[in-house]
């Protein structure tokens, strides 16, 4: 490699490289902010992702390979990062003002959420499974430190251990399966793996299927999906809420971007092996999530089982990954469902934030009695958010939750799309026992005032709602833009 | 002759199934921690095993970043225990149960 | 199966461990064995030992070392690229620049932020 490819294959990783510069700025900044002035690092970071987001747009249409194609440009790669920009932007609005009033006000959070976006934007250019693995670790390490963020309270000290706990846990899982991919392969690149394997000189299928699976564990912990979803609710109670809120939204959608570039991209020969056990693994945690989540009084605890089962909504659509009709198809469902519910969940997380008080207080069912009365626009917005979760039109959960049930039917899949649709009747349940609080119960529940939580959860709710009137043609652009790549 | 590339598979194959048993059932954290330790270095094992059977550079460069990324996660990991520690003054995983619901 | 070229290491292994077991063995069979309070004590290099033998380190030491296992081992890229420094030419003084850019931030955060004061 020349200097000059070196400089060009830069300029192909632009919105990646230019944000971990500007994170190293970040760093430096931080050291000359005096202590009560470091809310000053928000704007910062904000303007640091919006810019990186003008130049993912701008990098719209291109398709290359860099650095001896360990990455990608790609139409995936692209709307990975614009997504994962926008979470960081509502990740910062969420916690300029939570901090303050937590007193936890510290230059770190916002260099270390910029830090997991640039491994979020990583994982989703990755074309080589060395990549996936560092910006596993370059998104997973900032977020046990931020889970950790709000020591010396007990419950965020545990968050924090036992995310990182679980976390290296599964990292070991996906290190040792990419490992044994490599063994089989000779090759870390995923079109070098993906052409041995059609070339038929895999050195033993057996293993490569166990590395395969190995990695589906290891990334299943990361999205939280049953069994591997233990550390989920202890971790997003514990955490201060606008870390969960990114954490939640980051974490899922940067999990399924690699289980997508890993499964459809580079394993799809042993498809038949893996789609019995993405069947088992999806349907336990529509089941297992939607279930538990009917005991949970926490509002934290609920919206974490919520997500445990949103996980299992969007595994559901991979069992199609295998067909070849289907994959692209199952991919584009996949990702549209997870816009939508980045939308849905950072709206419920905006309201959550509005209402918790210091020491973990505010947070229970009971305290969002009466909401209705006092402040109706968050009532409303929460009873969107809701309905959206749910899957009830006109939300863009339910047309979300239309295209997966849709690409799983067609896949032949109809007793899992079955339990797909009792379970989210099993959801509206406990979705719309918060709106029953909110408008039949009487209380005085105080909210926080701040215009960018506020800002948040308007925006996120008008948006559910505006945007399925274009839910059709926003599907086909998005599927052509995306999969122009698979 | 060479020792074939199978004894070294079991082994780290061995190893990594040590170290995930060691996180489910101990309950110290650093013990647990060293645990995920040698799962990682089970996978290294591998890593080498495979570059050389193959001769090719991909499995040690891979070693190294893990290597890293593994150093990364002990001052991680460290920091959080010296500051559970401090609050605690233990680290036993029995005893974070503040967050059982 | 085991390749020949171990013999010499597990005849090595068997004699090392024999002749220890030997040793042990004739010594506690022909020893002597009068034990005082004093030899009962744990061996600490002739002084006379005081408390428990696990006590409490400072947690300083634990953040030095932390530090130092980060630094430590982002040290090992430099390792391949000294090997082919010349190969590489300008183009790997490049690369290695801006991964030392990268690391020397890092460096000046922990300093600047108190990790290597000792108080």
């Amino acid at each position: 490699m020349s200097i000059q490819e070196f400089l060009r294959d830069l300029t192909y990783l632009l919105p990646f490289t230019y944000l971990v510069s500007w994170a190293a700025v970040l760093l430096i900044v931080d050291l000359f902010l005096p202590d009560d002035r470091k809310g000053l690092l928000a704007p910062l970071a904000a303007l640091g992702m919006a810019v990186g987001i003008g130049l993912s747009i701008l990098q719209v249409g291109q398709q290359q390979a860099a650095f001896n194609g360990l990455a990608m440009v790609d139409g995936f790669s692209i709307f990975m990062n614009v997504l994962f920009l926008g979470i960081g932007l509502v990740g910062v609005a969420l916690a300029y003002d939570y901090l303050k009033r937590m007193g936890l006000e510290r230059g770190e959070y916002y260099i270390l959420l910029v830090f997991s976006i640039t491994g979020m934007m990583l994982m989703g250019s990755a074309n080589d499974l060395i990549m996936v693995f560092l910006a596993l670790e370059l998104l997973s390490i900032p977020l046990y430190v931020l889970s950790g963020l709000a020591r010396p309270q007990q419950a965020s000290e545990e968050a924090g251990i036992k995310y990182f706990l679980m976390g290296a846990f599964a990292s070991g899982f996906v290190v040792f399966g990419i490992a044994l991919i490599f063994g089989m392969t000779g090759t870390t690149s995923i079109p070098g793996i993906v052409s041995t394997v059609s070339s038929g000189t895999l050195l033993n299928p057996l293993i490569f299927t166990v590395g395969g699976g190995l990695m589906l564990v290891g990334l299943g912990f990361k999205v939280a999906v049953v069994p591997f979803h233990m550390w989920t609710p202890d971790v997003y109670e514990g955490a201060p809420s606008a870390v969960t809120a990114f954490m939640s939204n980051g974490a899922k959608a940067a999990g399924f971007a690699a289980l997508i570039r890993v499964l459809v991209v580079a394993l799809p020969s042993i498809a038949t092996d893996l789609t019995p056990v993405i069947w088992i693994i999806a349907a336990l945690t529509m089941i297992l999530g939607n279930v538990v989540a009917i005991a949970q009084r926490n509002i934290k605890r609920l919206l974490a089982y919520s997500s445990i089962a949103h996980a299992g909504y969007i595994l559901m659509v991979l069992v199609a990954y295998g067909s070849a009709g289907l994959a692209a198809q199952a991919v584009a469902a996949a990702l549209f469902y997870l816009v939508a519910y980045t939308l849905t969940n950072f709206g419920a997380w905006a309201v959550v934030i509005a209402l918790e008080k210091k020491e973990g207080r505010g947070l229970m069912l009971e305290d969002y009695s009466g909401l209705g009365n006092r402040h109706m626009g968050l009532a409303v917005a929460m009873t969107i958010f809701m309905l959206s979760f749910t899957g009830v039109p006109p939300t863009l959960g339910f047309v979300g939750k239309f295209y997966l049930f849709n690409v799983v039917i067609e896949g032949g899949y109809i007793w899992l799309a079955l339990i797909g649709v009792l379970t989210s009747l099993v959801s509206a349940y406990y979705y719309l026992r918060v709106v029953v609080y909110m408008f039949m119960r009487d209380g005085e529940p105080e909210v926080r005032r701040d215009v960018w939580v506020n800002l948040t959860a308007g925006v996120t709710a008008a948006g559910l709602v505006a945007l399925t009137i274009f839910a059709a043609p926003l599907f086909d652009w998005a599927t052509r833009a995306v999969l122009a790549g698979f | 002759m060479m020792v074939p590339i199978n004894y070294f598979v079991a082994l780290s194959g061995i190893l990594f199934i040590l170290g995930a048993v060691g996180v489910l059932v101990r309950r110290n954290l650093i013990v647990m921690f060293m645990s995920v330790e040698l799962m990682l270095n089970a996978a290294n094992l591998a890593f080498v095993a495979y570059a050389r059977h193959y001769l090719s550079m991909d499995g040690q460069v891979f070693v190294f970043f893990v290597i890293a990324v593994a150093a990364a996660e002990v001052a991680v990991g460290l920091s959080m225990v010296i500051a559970i520690f401090r609050t605690r003054q233990n680290i036993n995983v029995d005893d974070l149960n503040s967050l059982k619901g | 199966m085991i390749p020949n070229e171990y013999l010499p290491i597990a005849v090595l292994f068997i004699l090392a461990t024999g002749l220890a077991a030997l040793v042990i063995i004739l010594g506690h069979a022909f020893g002597p064995r009068r034990p005082t309070a004093r030899k009962l004590m744990p061996y600490e290099s002739g002084m006379t030992p005081i408390g428990p033998g696990t006590r409490r380190i400072r947690v300083a030491f634990y953040m030095i070392a932390v530090d130092f296992i980060l630094f430590d081992i982002e040290v090992v890229f430099f390792l391949p690229w000294a090997v082919y420094a010349r190969e590489l030419s300008y183009y790997g003084l490049l690369v290695i620049g801006i991964f030392t850019v990268l690391l020397l931030v890092g460096f000046i955060y922990a300093w600047k932020k108190g990790a290597l004061e000792w108080e």
